[in-house]
């Protein structure tokens, strides 16, 4: 069970915590897209094997939103940060993107 | 120690308190315990501890737990067990026992109380921390147990630390990210009758630590040869301490076979026991050290370059005699033995460390997979970090080469009754991959997880490949890899991982401020999420169809009364709430006028409807939102969401009101004429208070908010009031609304009064794939405005024709209700060649209507809006209902009745 820094609370189980996947995809002017680019908003997040900065929320501690770092392939945590504030460098290097199919 | 009794397979036993079942068992002669799974040959113990294949029992005594290894089952008062073969079976009566969990957070964790655990202790200790130590056995020491020698006295020192926390008999089960421990103590099984009473059975620890020490030990290896199952055959170094520790007496002859100087050990141990040793058979083609020298001056013959190749057995089936086969001429002698010791090497446990994805790496100088972590976070320690004590040189060596026909015999899990024919058959198959053998197999697969059969695959499967490549082709256990464990570690009873949340504490329980009241009005209740509504309300003699039909008559001719607490609400404030509303629902609120209601529709981004509810304008800058009741928690999120990660700029605030307000919901044609007799200070005519207006008012003393909304159709009226004053506002009405023969009514009936108007219930007329067009609301969306999903409607599969689309359902015969679910078909629909029918929707609201006199529905149709009047069918079992589509608003479309 990953242990969460909130950066609000602390060090949390993940249990009290939600999954928001990628961080900084703003919501963009919907009528400035064409179709492929909303649907790709809509559907599509980076996924990539290694550090990638997430959107966790802190639901059954203080309800507050935050940005995190974290591996998706070792599992380590690393800096937590508040939404539009900004984001401290990647405790390694990115993960890079899957193959695309 | 004191000698007692205890029962087995119904027969009367001694042993020692505490003493290993498996022991006892031993001493009184019972060497065939139990016959196997799938071959129905006779098996005895071999094992000392967890990875016992054979010995499985399922207690008589206590919470009747099944598959139970008899050598970790503690000898106790009242203790009775019965053999199984194989296969458990699950307790007639209600586990009674209590189980609890404890959360821990310590500075080091050490797992194993070893040797090797209890000088990490120590060092942990010395450093500063406090520390943890939790281990699987009754009492400390590790092996020394198995050896009878006690503690060093600076071991024992460290157990009496104050900065130390020791838990026996606790095992650690799971490792997670972030050094998160799940470990299950047992702490009155072994107490039998004399435990304390309300102790609980099982505590399950979650553990948090900065530092964990891995120091689990590990388990000896037996090997693969012809009918190596039989009773008889023990691992060296349980037979030894059996013999030793336990005073088994029950062997006459013995011959160790060994890969490795643990062997000697065992042997001599035999020995100086009284057990005649024939000889050790090495497969090594020399050794040395202390074990060795002490085996031969004690006069044990040892043949190198030998190993055990078959054995036979007397009637019993039990071991008679062993086949010993010369390495290097391949000469064959058979000797007589009741006991074989096999040491086959040592696999120390690396199921914890894998569990978090540590891979093992193969050392040829310890013929075993290790585990070297030292991070500041996580290490190893003993026998799996390599620490083997030194004296020792053991040879990589699994079992000889055996023909087809040995092949069958020789078992490589026993409780699986797998064999090494297997094992070739799938390797014959075309399976590399030893995850993809194991399940080809079943290998490893049974309640002991392959702790002693997943070394032994690995190993066979190397032979395989020698043996195919017509030489030593040098295939390593490195090559093979090591099958990755998942936790738990050991089985854990499903009780233990409940807890205390069972029954009624299985989940919170919400209710409303009235529950009670309709309790004692013989209310049957229905679950919606956590909160218990009442579904209806039977009277003497009533069925819920009657019931039902009575309330609905009530709502719709007289007046009926609704406990709509459930509702979801949040309150919203701030000065850009209008603009947030506004952005949040396809409809306008920000041209709503203070004082006024309006139903909102939200969908998420991808434009699918997601919840509904009627929102009032308290106020300038004030709204109350109310949602579907199971919908609440979500909605808030979903705020939530928006405001903190999209628009920080929007000065909005949205709190959860939920069990703030009660809201009650009066309804019918002579609802207005009651509430006005309670209600003096306002007045409720037509036309000083319209419909979809929110007026405060008094009731007594107690304030309310009252508002014209309707979710049947009728002329309704919602109280909202304090969640306190509820209960004394729901018995005014009820007593002052006996002459009006005032009904309560409960979920069914709100739900058929909406249906018959068509109002929609996100969740039960939607599956997730609706957009407010599909639902025929296309008044609900704002041309005028942007809104989250607004652009998605352009998407072309949101605008593609034939999608599935709400509507009405009149079944030909108004007696049928059609059951909910039930899938639409066309008329002419035939099975294709593989008898299946395309389906053109489902059904998803249905009821009879006492006041249309028939039955109807609410279904989703492809296509269904611009199909009004056709016909359709619908099948159920064998038989094919025929319906009409029709229009969703079955009664009152010109909304005259709720004014
Ligand atoms: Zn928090």
């Amino acid at each position: 069970m990953l242990y969460i820094p909130c950066p609000h609370c602390g060090l949390r189980n993940e249990t009290e915590f939600h999954y928001g996947a990628e961080a900084g995809v703003a919501y963009p002017d919907p009528n400035a897209l064409a179709d492929s680019e909303w649907a790709k908003y809509l559907h599509i997040r980076a996924n990539p094997k290694g550090w990638l900065a997430e959107r966790w929320v802190h639901f059954a501690g203080c309800g507050r939103w935050f940005n995190l770092w974290r591996n998706t392939v070792t599992h380590e945590i690393g800096p937590a940060y508040l939404p539009f504030t900004e984001q401290p460098k990647a405790p390694g290097n990115i993960g890079q993107e899957g193959p695309k199919a | 120690m004191s000698e007692i009794s205890f029962i087995f397979d119904d027969n009367i036993c001694k042993g020692q308190q505490g003493e290993p079942m498996a022991a006892a068992l031993l001493r009184s002669g019972l060497l065939s315990i139990t016959n196997s799974t799938y071959h129905s040959r006779p098996r005895g113990v071999i094992g000392l501890g967890v990875e016992e294949p054979n010995a499985l029992v399922q207690l008589v005594s206590g919470t009747q737990e099944s598959m139970r290894p008899a050598t970790i089952i503690e000898v106790a008062e009242g203790l009775n067990a019965r053999s199984l073969t194989g296969i458990g079976a699950l307790p007639e009566l209600p586990d009674e026992a209590r189980y609890d969990k404890t959360n821990r957070y310590v500075d080091t964790l050490v797992i194993g109380a070893g040797v090797a655990g209890l000088k990490a202790a120590d060092k942990a200790i010395q450093a500063g921390y406090q520390v943890l130590l939790i281990d699987d056995q009754p009492g400390p020491g590790g092996h020394l147990r198995h050896l009878g020698t006690g503690l060093p006295v600076a071991l024992r020192d460290v157990l009496t630390n104050n900065k130390l926390t020791y838990v026996p008999r606790c095992t650690a089960v799971g490792l997670y990210d972030q050094n998160y421990i799940v470990a299950v103590e047992r702490r009155s099984d072994h107490l039998g009758g004399a435990a304390p009473a309300g102790r609980a059975r099982i505590r399950v620890w979650h553990i948090r630590t900065d530092r964990v020490v891995l120091a689990p030990g590990a388990f000896q290896r037996p090997l693969i040869f012809a009918n190596n199952d039989r009773p008889g055959i023990m691992l060296s170094h349980a037979a030894a301490t059996y013999v030793a520790i336990h005073g088994v007496q029950i062997f006459k002859r013995a011959v160790v076979v060994t890969v490795d100087n643990q062997g000697h050990r065992d042997a001599l141990r035999l020995h100086q026991a009284g057990v005649p040793v024939q000889a050790i058979y090495d497969v090594r083609p020399a050794a040395g050290g202390a074990s060795v020298d002490a085996a031969k001056a004690a006069g044990i013959p040892i043949r190198f370059r030998t190993t055990i190749l078959d054995t036979v057995s007397n009637e019993e089936g039990t071991l008679q005699s062993v086949i010993i086969q010369d390495l290097d001429t391949n000469e064959i002698v058979e000797t007589t033995a009741d006991l074989l010791a096999v040491s086959g090497g040592w696999t120390p446990i690396a199921d914890l460390a894998t569990h978090i994805g540590i891979k093992p790496k193969w050392s040829e100088e310890h013929a075993a997979f290790l585990v070297h972590h030292g991070t500041d976070q996580l290490q190893t320690a003993g026998m799996l970090a390599g620490d083997f004590g030194g004296d020792d040189d053991p040879a990589v060596f699994f079992g000889p080469a055996l023909d087809d026909e040995q092949a069958r015999h020789a078992y490589i899990d026993l409780q699986r009754d797998a064999t090494l024919h297997e094992l070739r058959r799938a390797v014959g198959a075309g399976l590399h991959s030893i995850e993809h053998i194991k399940r080809y197999t079943t290998i490893g697969t049974s309640h002991d997880q392959g702790k002693t059969s997943g070394m032994l695959t690995i190993g066979a499967l190397c032979q395989l490949n020698i043996n195919s490549q017509g030489g030593n082709s040098g295939l390593s256990p490195a090559d093979v890899g090591t099958l990755s464990f998942r936790p738990p570690y050991v089985p854990v009873p499903f009780a233990a991982l409940a807890g205390r949340e069972r029954g009624p504490l299985s989940d919170p329980i919400r209710i409303t401020p009235v529950h009670q009241w309709h309790v004692e009005a013989g209310a049957i209740f229905e679950d919606v999420g956590q909160w218990k509504r009442p579904w209806y309300f039977p009277k003497q003699g009533e069925s819920m169809e009657d019931a039902v039909r009575r309330e609905c008559m009530a709502a719709r001719e007289g007046v009926a009364v609704m406990d709509a607490s459930t509702l979801g609400k949040i309150d919203i404030q701030g000065p850009d709430a209008a603009v947030f509303l506004d952005r949040i629902y396809t409809n306008m609120f920000s041209t709503l006028p203070e004082g006024q209601c309006r139903y909102g529709l939200m969908c998420k981004a991808d434009g699918i409807a997601f919840d509904d509810g009627v929102t009032t304008r308290l106020g300038k800058n004030h709204f109350l939102m109310t949602t579907t009741t199971g919908g609440a928690a979500g909605v808030l999120a979903w705020l939530e969401e928006w405001l903190q990660t999209e628009w920080p700029d929007l000065k909005v605030y949205c709190t959860s009101v939920t069990e703030h307000i009660s809201t009650i919901a009066l309804v019918g044609p002579n609802s207005r004429q009651l509430l006005q007799e309670l209600v003096k200070d306002i007045d409720l005519s037509k036309t000083a208070f319209p419909f979809m207006h929110s007026r405060m008012a008094t009731i007594d003393d107690i304030r309310v908010r009252i508002a014209r909304i309707s979710f049947s159709g009728e002329l309704a009226f919602e109280i909202n009031v304090a969640w306190g004053h509820a209960r004394y506002i729901w018995e005014r009405l009820w007593t002052l609304g006996r002459p009006y023969d005032l009904t309560a009514y409960g979920t069914e009936t709100m739900h058929v009064l909406r249906a018959e108007k068509g109002y929609i219930i996100i969740g039960q007329d939607t599956d997730g794939t609706q957009t407010p067009y599909d639902l025929n609301m296309s008044w609900v969306v704002s041309k005028k405005k942007e809104f989250i999903g607004k652009r998605s409607f352009r998407l072309p599969y949101l605008q593609a024709t034939a999608r599935p689309q709400l509507v009405g359902l009149l079944p030909e015969n108004g007696e049928e209700v059609i059951p909910e679910g039930a899938y639409i078909t066309e008329l002419n629909a035939h099975p294709d060649e593989h008898g299946k029918t395309s389906h053109t929707g489902f059904v998803t609201s249905s009821y009879y209507s006492p006041t249309l006199g028939r039955a109807f529905a609410l279904a989703l149709v492809a296509d269904g809006l611009n199909r009004m009047g056709e016909e359709v069918a619908v099948p159920i079992g064998k038989k094919v209902l025929h319906a009409t589509i029709c229009d969703s608003v079955f009664i009152d479309k010109e909304n005259i009745r709720r004014d």
